[in-house]
């Protein structure tokens, strides 16, 4: 048992540039001789733990979306206003992160793979997600601020309140995501990025886009 | 033979005191220290539950020293009526999330799934420490409450909206206290969330080699079905508890309604629905219940089994069972808001399934009953609390029955009989769990026997003592005494008074018995008898450990092969009358044969 305390080699960053098996191996298809013996792959803890950490978030919003409709239902002071223009270029530029993330994964794990003379930078497209990142917060930031201009705070209406809550929360969720991408741009520049991290940081960033899709969408109908 | 010798989670041993002890990565020690939480958080909550119970045998009875926890709620040591709702709350609130939650789940959970699927670790250690210590921020907040302003909420551990949004003019303690109360029980969501993650992914994906889902023990079962509701339940309520917040400090208005007049002032607020704050409570709160009561389910199995030397009748019935309670708890949330106002048709779309789910429920306790009836149950302190266990969640499910109808409700709601309801099939139950998992994890955990004639004394005096304080409640309910009440009023409720005196020195009696546990388990921890790696000759991968305590890596450097299911005793043709997990010996079961 161990954690590796050593730069890797080469040979073992080739071998993690294919799928990994569980450390487990328990399962329930027969292997060799003994077929009392069971075997199954299974997948990666970050892959389950990134479904999991998802189900959580999904269940949160789940939770804001019924209390948006049921405050509105019975409601005589929902004031219905439009939403700032800019929250459109905002998810343009959170979906283009998108984009950008899997280019940078499809070429980070051909540069794991050894195609080291061939892939130069191979952190170029994190950072580039990274930084799309950050100018969707900052395009958040910007739309609260075009509200506020308007008169529309935190309290002023149930319809200003629910905006700031989902957006806000969606801004906390997208930090984390940031979070999550610097690190793996750490691990990587020290050769320790395993692909199921990647993987699962990702996983995560999409999850975020879609998200947000979703909230746009919800905003757009219900405020 | 594939090399096994590895793990993806493993980390290195610390060898600090702050690492080893304190900011420790060791699913074993933040196991002991989600106990240890769990320990002081049943000490100080019995506490107040005795403070209470004085006060409701002797109202005006001036209780030495309690001005020194609230000048304001005790003048002259007598209580104020808000702060026995103020008392109440916490009372509550620190039973149900750091006690029933915690211990059952996160404590034991946390020190034997990983042991139990064979696993070196969790595969996110850091996560699962910060789950203990978010979670024991959480409890600080809480408990600071006692110390700020004018005292912590009275609005009961389900802070019902209007009262717990309006602010201060609801009362003492609804300003910073409710504020202090959501942002603790915020942490605590975080917390447990953090912790379902490691178990539902240490569940799926770390198990050893050979170890099938169906092969996994009873209790993993119940900590893997635990923590997927937990994964959705916490998750619903930690947006309550923001939203509550906001409604405090930013002015909006989510839970309180228009035109509302509080002690001749109008409320600012306006439009909020106070049905929302329930809605989205119950559908966190009625999981929740049973986020307490299934580790018990697994725990009971897991310790009668070696205890009968049988197996369950059906192993894979119970693992549905509490898959389908788990899948069904979702539906009856509304079994709790039948007098709330709510749409009368909505009562008979949450009274059905909350009959249907009796149904599982009794299956799982028709599989004990059976399971025990014409074994040799061997009697020790674990099997006489599992036994209790059983009793105690007969005896407070079946009035359950009748909180299930609407019609009957409307009668009993808000009454003694449902408060007789939940401490017996909650907070007796669950606590007969916890006990039934202390003795029998014991020996692992610290390697050393605790005392079992202690422990059968503990047992019987806990038993009689707790029938004696909850069983008559279900009469005072029926006899209509109102819950909550700090008092009685001076016409059909003085007859009660006389019951309750009975009760509270029941409580304090059964109380002070718990000071043996206390006892047993501070005197054993360092002056047990040493004991065997395996004393109670059980076949899960806990006992298969070269140690007791088990080694840093659990299985000192080689992951073990799983070649049984997990209760394989009185097996014919077998070497002996019971086989391991891990025994490479050939059997012959219809399973092993898959």
């Amino acid at each position: 048992m161990a954690t590796t305390v050593q730069p890797p080699t080469v040979k073992e960053i080739e071998k993690r540039s294919v799928p990994e098996t569980g450390s487990g191996n328990g399962g329930w298809r027969p292997q060799g001789g003994d077929q009392r013996l069971l075997q199954e792959y299974a997948p990666p803890p970050a892959s389950t733990g990134i479904w999991v950490g998802l189900a959580a978030i999904s269940m949160t919003f789940a939770a804001l979306t019924s209390a948006l409709i049921v405050r509105k239902g019975g409601a005589v002071d929902w004031q219905h206003f439009t939403l700032p223009s800019i929250l459109y270029l905002n998810t343009v530029v959170l979906l283009a992160s998108s984009v950008t993330l899997e280019l940078g994964r499809r070429r980070i794990a051909a540069y794991m793979g050894g195609l080291r003379t061939t892939v130069q930078h191979p952190a170029r497209w994190l950072y580039i997600t990274f930084s799309l990142g950050l100018l969707f917060v900052a395009g958040q930031y910007i739309a609260w601020r075009q509200l506020s201009a308007q008169g529309l705070y935190l309290a002023t209406n149930p319809s200003s309140s629910f905006f700031y809550v989902f957006t806000a929360g969606h801004a906390l969720h997208v930090l984390g995501g940031l979070g999550g991408l610097g690190r793996a741009v750490r691990k990587l520049n020290h050769l320790d990025l395993r692909r199921s991290t990647l993987d699962a940081t990702a996983r995560y960033w999409h999850f975020m886009g879609a998200l947000w899709v979703y909230l746009l969408v919800l905003l757009w109908m219900k405020l | 033979m594939h090399d096994i010798s590895h793990a993806h989670a493993a980390h290195h041993a610390p060898t600090s005191f702050i690492g080893k002890y304190v900011f420790s990565l060791d699913h074993k020690v933040i196991g002991k220290q989600y106990y240890g939480l769990a320990f002081i958080a049943v000490l100080f909550g019995m506490f107040l539950s005795w403070l209470m119970r004085l006060h409701l045998g002797w109202t005006n009875l001036p209780i030495p020293g309690l001005h020194l926890l609230s000048a304001n709620g005790a003048p002259g040591n007598v209580m104020t009526p808000e702060y026995y709702l103020q008392l109440m709350t916490m009372h509550g609130t620190i039973m149900v999330f750091f006690v029933l939650t915690t211990a059952p789940f996160a404590a034991f959970g946390n020190y034997f799934l990983p042991i139990q699927v064979g696993a070196e670790d969790m595969p996110f250690p850091r996560f699962n420490m910060m789950s203990f210590w978010i979670t024991f921020a959480g409890f600080i907040v809480l408990v600071a409450s006692f110390f700020t302003g004018d005292g912590p909420t009275l609005g009961g551990w389900t802070q019902y909206a209007p009262l717990s949004a309006v602010g201060t003019v609801g009362g003492p303690g609804e300003g910073l206290g409710v504020v202090l109360w959501a942002a603790s029980i915020a942490l605590f969501c975080i917390g447990q969330l953090l912790g379902s993650l490691n178990f539902i992914t240490t569940t799926l994906d770390m198990r050893t080699r050979g170890m099938s889902l169906w092969r996994l023990p009873l209790s993993v079962w119940a900590w893997f079905i635990t923590s997927i509701m937990g994964l959705t339940a916490f998750a619903v309520l930690m947006p309550a508890c923001i939203l509550l917040i906001l409604d405090h400090l930013a002015g909006t208005s989510f839970f309180v309604p228009s035109n509302l007049v509080i002690n001749d002032q109008l409320q600012p607020h306006a439009g909020g629905s106070t049905l929302l704050w329930q809605h989205l409570f119950w559908f966190f709160g009625h999981p929740e219940v049973y986020i307490a009561i299934v580790p018990g389910f697994g725990i009971v199995s897991h310790v009668l089994i070696p205890n009968m030397r049988r197996p369950l009748l059906s192993h894979r019935v119970m693992i549905y069972s509490m898959v389908a309670l788990a899948i069904l708890s979702y539906m009856v949330y509304g079994h709790h808001m039948f007098v709330s106002g709510m749409n009368p048709v909505s009562s008979i779309a949450f009274s059905f399934p909350t009959l249907i789910i009796t149904i599982p429920a009794t299956i799982i306790v028709l599989i004990w009953l059976g399971s025990l009836y014409g074994s040799r149950l061997r009697i020790n302190s674990a099997s006489l609390f599992a036994l209790g266990f059983i009793s105690m969640f007969i005896s407070g499910g079946v009035s359950g029955f009748f909180l299930a109808q609407p019609s009957l409700d409307i009668m009993l709601h808000a009454t003694y009989f449902v408060v007789g309801h939940f401490h017996m099939v909650m907070a007796v139950a669950a606590m007969f769990g916890i006990f039934a998992g202390t003795y029998f994890w014991f020996p692992k955990m610290f390697g050393r026997m605790m005392n079992d004639t202690l422990g059968k004394v503990h047992f019987w005096l806990t038993f009689v003592g707790t029938y004696a304080i909850f069983m008559p409640f279900h009469y005072l309910g029926l006899a209509g005494n109102i819950r909550r009440y700090q008092a009685f009023a001076p016409d059909y409720m003085q007859p009660f008074i006389p019951v309750h005196k009975a009760i509270t020195v029941a409580a304090l009696l059964t109380g002070a018995a718990q000071l043996i546990f206390v006892y047993n388990l501070i005197h054993s921890r360092f002056w047990g008898k040493p004991a065997p790696l395996n004393p109670w000759e059980a076949t899960s991968l806990e006992w298969s450990t070269p140690s007791s305590p088990p080694p840093f890596d659990n299985f000192g450097g080689k992951l073990p092969v799983v070649y049984h299911d997990p209760y394989q005793y009185g097996i014919e043709g077998s070497s002996g009358d019971y086989v391991m997990q891990t025994s490479p010996e050939q059997i012959h079961t219809k399973s092993d044969e898959a």
